[in-house]
């Protein structure tokens, strides 16, 4: 008999916590590089483009595409850099991110929530995205945001307008450089009372899904505040393309103003049929009848013609403005496409531009990493003046463009002009703003996935 | 009682588009037995019609104004339409303001051409194959209408203006003994239902009083009688088609100022346009006038404040409800003839 103290199974026991604690760096070592969605491997690193490429908004997303293209050139050092030159944060150096070049797939939002979600999800699964962003409606972002939380994706949204985009809807994994219905409120209102004056009798017509419902709420709330009072408000289907029955009744209601919460098509087709109405030739209660857009775009004014003429609205952006960021864009993107950028394309490559420069501050393409660095980020220089990207809600706050349609249009793009700038700070507010989700409203947390 | 005759008047110039699109549908399914799903793409197509003729007339030159500067800060290229050259900017002016109703000119041969190029090229070859496969067929056709009408123009609608005499709106509640601005009724809606009850008359006149149109309603009652009579019954039938394409491509003309063209447009119309062929009855001229004006003026009432506070979302079904209630009580609709589409 051996009184000896090893055992068939001790050898075996102790060979294996031998052998993983001599594995132990490795294990780290590879979970490391897998422990987010998508971690780059090679010497590239691919974006995710997901656009409306058919359906009706299939021209505001080609100006998305185009403007995705050029940021993406830029990153990679080509071209003359456009607002990487003027951009406060100097991290990119043109080099592509991180030393990886970057590439893009795109997807085609249709404009619809359930295609957005496959056509993302397709980029997430088969591509291999390490970023989504893009699209033209609040319906599509806060699906698309929902899907890139629960995938471990950063999702830096397009034109995006809801307040619950960032509000009850928000995510740790979403990002908005968009402004939204509160702000376009806050900033239209004070400029209609200098317009219209303080009593006036106000008509909604209102898209019926969530981008209409905050909108009507936030502009319904600026105006009342100032002394507006609210006649009506009237939700009108989405697929609506004939709005006379809803506007032949507005004169009939004692209201001398009309607010459109409707977008693209929509307020295209209400805005033509308002005007064929002659509501505004008509004087009503002692004053001019008056209409009023909270959401332009250049290409809804340059569908709507000579009616957007005189009619107030708000913008994110706009090629008009003279900062040096905007003129060193318009100046790229012009160059290259022949015609100015929409603020749609704006947003989206801004935040294409925010995004990489994230990544390259954290130095880590992991999302909650980028995040992080997103998260109270301020900056300056593209376009909208002095930025901070709250962390509480992860919403750009910057000034608002309060538009109007030009009276006297020189060229197809001069459809619209600057007439106010509206501070920063007239436009913030809360995070726990009760037009945001209230108390209740979370992020939740980040989610790396894999 | 003024809310009620505005809705009327609402319902008339809608019913019209709904009227104008279902005699075309129904002209094609009562003569060739086709189920035309393509006829909305039709209306949209006579909508770019007026789109192309405002493009023509509008046509340019340019010159370089070194006062005034472009988004790049380059001299401004200014564009100067030729009709404004030729004939002065006022009249020339003129001539681009009137390109809707000049565009009926252009719109009658092209709608007519379009017409027969998708009969004999196409639905020909369908004519005796099942309705599902002709639905099929000519709803494919429809999207690669709709596809090369948005890759030639766009996808963005693109504004069609009526002349500016007819911009603005009319008073009716003052002539009726109301308050003014109680009844108003924009003046191209009602040039539009004026045109739209000469179109419809003028059909019905060809069919009725011409030895053409005699010879048509013979064969739309018998097909095979006429054709041992001798008669060539099937070209009498392309011609109809080319017929039932220009009503619908005329619809779609005068349509242009009242909702911007955009190349979706004859989708919105085409599946309301079936229902009002059911309604009225498949294969019913007058059913389908007449489901037209009732659809269009129902769907009007239906959005009215007090009825969609009753029966919140009544004004997205309305038609189909009452379609529904229609075909339970009349199965071959409010005019159909027995036996059409019952084998």
């Amino acid at each position: 008999m051996s009184n000896s103290k090893f055992t068939r199974r001790g050898v075996l026991k102790t060979g294996a916590v031998g052998g993983a604690g001599l594995a132990l760096p490795t294990i780290f070592t590879a979970g490391s590089a897998a422990a987010f969605t998508n971690a780059p491997t090679g010497g590239t690193v691919k974006f995710g483009f997901n656009v409306p490429q058919t359906g009706p908004y299939a021209d505001e997303g080609m100006d998305e595409l185009r403007a995705q293209e050029l940021a993406i050139e830029h990153l990679n050092g080509i071209g003359d850099g456009g607002m990487l030159n003027t951009f406060s944060s100097k991290a990119l150096g043109g080099d592509g991110i991180l030393g990886k070049k970057v590439e893009f797939v795109t997807g085609d939002t249709q404009t619809k929530s359930d295609a957005a979600r496959a056509s993302a999800k397709s980029m997430i699964e088969k591509d291999g995205v390490v970023m989504i962003n893009g699209g033209s409606s609040s319906g599509v972002a806060v699906a698309v945001q929902g899907l890139c939380q629960e995938a471990g994706i950063i999702f830096m949204a397009g034109l995006t307008h809801s307040n619950d985009t960032t509000g009850k809807d928000r995510k740790a994994n979403g990002f908005r450089h968009f402004f939204n219905a509160y702000m376009s409120g806050a900033a239209l209102a004070p400029v209609l009372k200098n317009a219209y004056g303080a009593d006036r009798r106000a008509y909604h017509l209102t898209a019926d899904y969530t981008w209409g419902w905050t909108q009507q709420e936030s502009i319904q709330a600026a105006t009342e505040a100032m002394g507006w009072e609210t006649v009506n408000n009237v939700l009108t289907p989405l697929a609506t393309t004939d709005f006379s029955s809803y506007i032949a009744p507005v004169l009939n209601s004692g209201a001398d103003v009309l607010v459109l919460n409707h977008y693209g098509g929509n307020m295209i087709n209400s805005l033509t049929n308002a005007v064929q109405f002659g509501l505004r030739d008509k004087i009503v209660n002692g004053k001019q009848f008056e209409i009023v857009v909270p959401l332009y775009s250049e290409l809804m004014a340059a569908g709507a013609g000579e009616n957007v003429q005189g009619v107030y609205g708000s913008m994110n952006w706009n090629w008009q403005l003279q900062d040096a960021g905007t003129q060193a864009f318009v100046k790229s993107f012009g160059e290259k496409y022949g015609r100015p950028p929409s603020n749609s394309a704006h947003t989206c490559y801004v935040q294409t531009l925010l995004y990489a420069d994230a990544v390259t501050r954290a130095g880590s393409f992991n999302p909650c990493a980028v995040a992080e660095a997103l998260e109270g980020f301020e900056f300056d220089g593209m376009g909208n003046g002095p930025t901070l990207y709250r962390a509480d809600d992860h919403q750009c706050f910057k000034d608002v463009l309060v538009m109007k349609g030009k009276e006297n249009p020189t060229n197809e793009y001069d459809t619209l002009e600057v007439v106010e700038v509206t501070p920063r700070a007239q436009v913030e507010y809360a995070p726990n703003h009760p037009m945001f989700g209230g108390d209740e409203a979370s992020l939740g947390t980040c989610n790396p996935g894999a | 009682m003024d809310a009620i005759l505005l809705q009327i008047l609402n319902g008339l110039d809608k019913g019209s588009a709904y009227a104008l699109i279902a005699l075309g549908l129904t002209l094609i399914f009562g003569t060739l037995g086709v189920v035309n799903f393509a006829h909305g793409a039709l209306f949209m197509i006579g909508a770019f019609c007026a789109v192309t003729v405002q493009r023509i007339l509008s046509l340019s030159f340019v010159t370089v104004d070194e006062t005034q500067k472009d988004f790049l800060g380059n001299a401004l290229k200014v564009k100067t339409p030729y009709v404004e050259s030729w004939f002065g900017p006022e009249t020339g002016g003129m001539i681009i303001e009137w390109s809707v109703p000049l565009a009926i000119i252009f719109a009658i041969p092209v709608m007519v051409a379009v017409g027969f190029a998708m009969e004999r090229g196409l639905i020909k070859y369908f004519y005796k194959r099942p309705h599902a496969d002709q639905i099929l067929v000519t709803f494919g056709l429809a999207i690669v209408l709709q596809e090369l009408v948005k890759y030639f123009f766009g996808a963005n609608p693109i504004q069609t203006g009526a002349p500016d005499v007819f911009k603005g709106s009319f008073d009716f509640g003052v002539m009726l003994g109301f308050n003014a601005n109680e009844i108003i009724y924009p003046y191209w809606r009602m040039v539009y239902f004026l045109f739209s009850g000469i179109i419809i008359s003028g059909v019905f006149a060809f069919l009725q009083f011409t030895t053409f149109g005699m010879v048509v309603r013979a064969g739309m009652a018998d097909r095979e009688t006429v054709g041992l009579l001798g008669i060539n019954i099937d070209r009498r039938f392309t011609i109809m088609f080319g017929v039932a394409a220009a009503v619908a491509g005329l619809a779609g003309v005068m349509y242009a100022p009242i909702n911007a063209p955009n190349y979706h447009m004859g989708m919105d119309f085409l599946v309301l346009s079936f229902v009002v062929v059911v309604v009225g009855g498949m294969g019913s001229l007058p059913g389908a006038v007449l489901a037209g004006f009732m659809l269009g003026i129902l769907e009007s009432f239906s959005s009215m404040n007090w009825i969609k506070d009753l029966l919140p979302g009544i004004d997205q079904i309305i038609i189909y409800l009452v379609a529904i209630v229609i075909l339970l009580a009349r199965p071959r609709g409010l005019m159909g003839r027995k036996g059409v589409m019952e084998d």
